[in-house]
């Protein structure tokens, strides 16, 4: 089996050392891109997704409003947007954002961390507006302030219904990440639309690549498994 | 008795065949147009460009009349094969897969390409220790992406584009410091924007444009070959290039 995969890998003109280290350098982009985005629209969305739920329409509208911008229009429109509708601003290239908006990296970062924390927002809320009503009451009863209930009985059980929801968003930004290549970055898509131009072996080149995405996508769903199987234990039937 | 018939009846169309190919009264010649300069429609409605004049210069040369068809680029190789023309002079670059279905003749103009950049930017291309980190502009599996990589990979910032609009559009919006582009794609979108120049020395890549014909017609092709390389050598190429161009695009 090994060697027969071998003998295959010896005689393709395609995955010499030097395009594999380019699907290399594209993996640790698409992984460095997608964690940060990830992250950092995780800590946006907390806040946003709090006030979203909250009663006060003057807190609620202005992220509803976000939110519906960003889910409601396609990624690559928003990239776009971001990273050639900020080169034309002008007086902006002698301005010190340039220093971050000159190279594409930044730009398609902010654009995927706006648009992950929009969808982020609302899993957020929607987890906080089914906590049961009861639980609120009583902590109320117990005198809790609205911080302490937030803290102590709202956010823990939300942050377990939201888990679900959550892993799909993860997902689904590990494979949007892909449209980072039509801004020129080398991400893993971008290293295969290389060497697929440079060889013009399409399918051997986007079905490795495809490969990849699939392991990537195996490590998320194993790890929120292991993550929803501890936090939700106390929802899982006794056997 | 019917089999040799049959036999008979072939080897008479094939040698038909063959005698009709031997001689060339007119060749049909297929362009896309317009493409200009190398082909368009002159105000009155005549074909006139670069390869016109370069085309109907060999006929006369050979000595057969030339009539030129309108071909649309996408059937212009099956038309090609399917006979309503003998030959394509429309700017087809010779590649390994065309070269599968088409007999090529040699090369008879090759555009170069440029570099571009930001006028007064003192960026010297020929001085490659001095090009370390510069961001260089080119699209994607092109033969200018080919040679960046080859010559320059190592020193410089290599972003790939999809299309010449969207690298244009990133050299104007001050991310890239150069372009390296086929020139006449150059000359005619980054040049049109008075801050910037094209720098340094024009660079040939590839084997250029070649005429097209059906593998079969070798004859026709060699007289092709043997034409276009006296025109070269007496002048008349370079007249008709002159007509139409600022830089030199024979090979």
């Amino acid at each position: 089996m090994l060697e027969a995969f071998l003998a295959l890998f010896a005689d393709n003109d395609i995955f010499n050392p030097p395009t594999l280290l380019h699907y290399w350098d594209g993996l640790v982009t698409t992984v460095q891109l997608v964690f940060l985005a990830l992250l950092i629209g995780l800590i946006i969305a907390l806040p946003l997704g709090i006030m979203r739920a909250s009663d006060n329409p003057w807190i609620s509208r202005p992220i509803w409003l976000y939110t519906y911008a960003f889910r409601g229009t396609p990624l690559l429109v928003q990239l776009y947007l971001i990273y050639y509708g900020t080169a034309q601003i002008s007086g902006i290239q002698e301005s010190f954002l340039w220093e971050i908006l000159a190279d594409a990296f930044y730009p398609c970062l902010i654009a995927f961390v706006l648009n992950t924390a929009a969808y982020t927002t609302e899993i957020i809320r929607g987890a906080i507006k089914a906590t049961p009503r009861g639980e609120i009451e009583a902590a109320k009863a117990y005198g809790m302030s609205w911080f302490l209930r937030l803290r102590r009985i709202v956010l823990p059980s939300a942050m377990r219904r939201g888990l679900p929801a959550y892993s799909n968003e993860v997902i689904f930004m590990l494979h949007a990440s892909s449209i980072a290549s039509v801004v020129t970055i080398v991400d893993l898509t971008g290293a295969a639309r290389d060497i697929y131009a440079r060889y013009y072996a399409p399918f051997d080149a986007f079905i490795f690549v495809a490969c990849i995405y699939l392991c990537l996508t195996f490590v998320l769903i194993f790890t929120f498994r292991k993550l929803e199987n501890k936090l939700m234990a106390h929802l899982r039937p006794l056997s | 008795m019917k089999k040799l018939t049959m036999t008979l009846a072939c080897v008479l169309a094939f040698s038909s065949a063959s005698l009709f190919a031997k001689d060339w009264e007119m060749v049909r010649i297929a362009v896309d147009v317009p493409y200009e300069p190398f082909e368009y429609k002159a105000p009155d409605g005549s074909l006139t460009g670069f390869e016109i004049d370069l085309g109907n210069a060999v006929c006369a040369d050979i000595g057969v009349k030339c009539e030129w068809t309108i071909q649309a680029w996408d059937g212009i190789i099956p038309g090609l094969l399917a006979r309503k023309y003998d030959a394509i002079m429309s700017s087809m670059s010779i590649t390994e897969e065309r070269a599968k279905k088409v007999l090529f003749s040699e090369g008879y103009y090759n555009t170069p390409s440029g570099w571009f950049g930001k006028k007064g930017a003192g960026i010297d291309v020929s001085d490659k220790a001095s090009l370390k980190g510069k961001k260089v502009g080119v699209q994607r599996g092109t033969l200018q992406d080919n040679y960046v990589s080859d010559n320059l990979g190592d020193v410089v910032e290599i972003k790939r584009y999809t299309t010449a609009d969207d690298q244009v559009l990133d050299l104007k919006g001050g991310r890239l410091d150069l372009v390296f582009v086929d020139f006449p794609v150059g000359e005619q979108t980054i040049l049109k924007d008075e801050n910037y120049e094209a720098v340094g020395d024009l660079v040939k890549l590839g084997d250029g444009v070649g005429v097209a014909f059906r593998k079969r017609d070798k004859d026709l092709a060699e007289k092709f070959n043997a034409s276009l390389k006296k025109l070269k050598e007496n002048g008349t190429y370079k007249k008709i290039m002159d007509k139409y161009f600022k830089y030199d695009i024979m090979i």
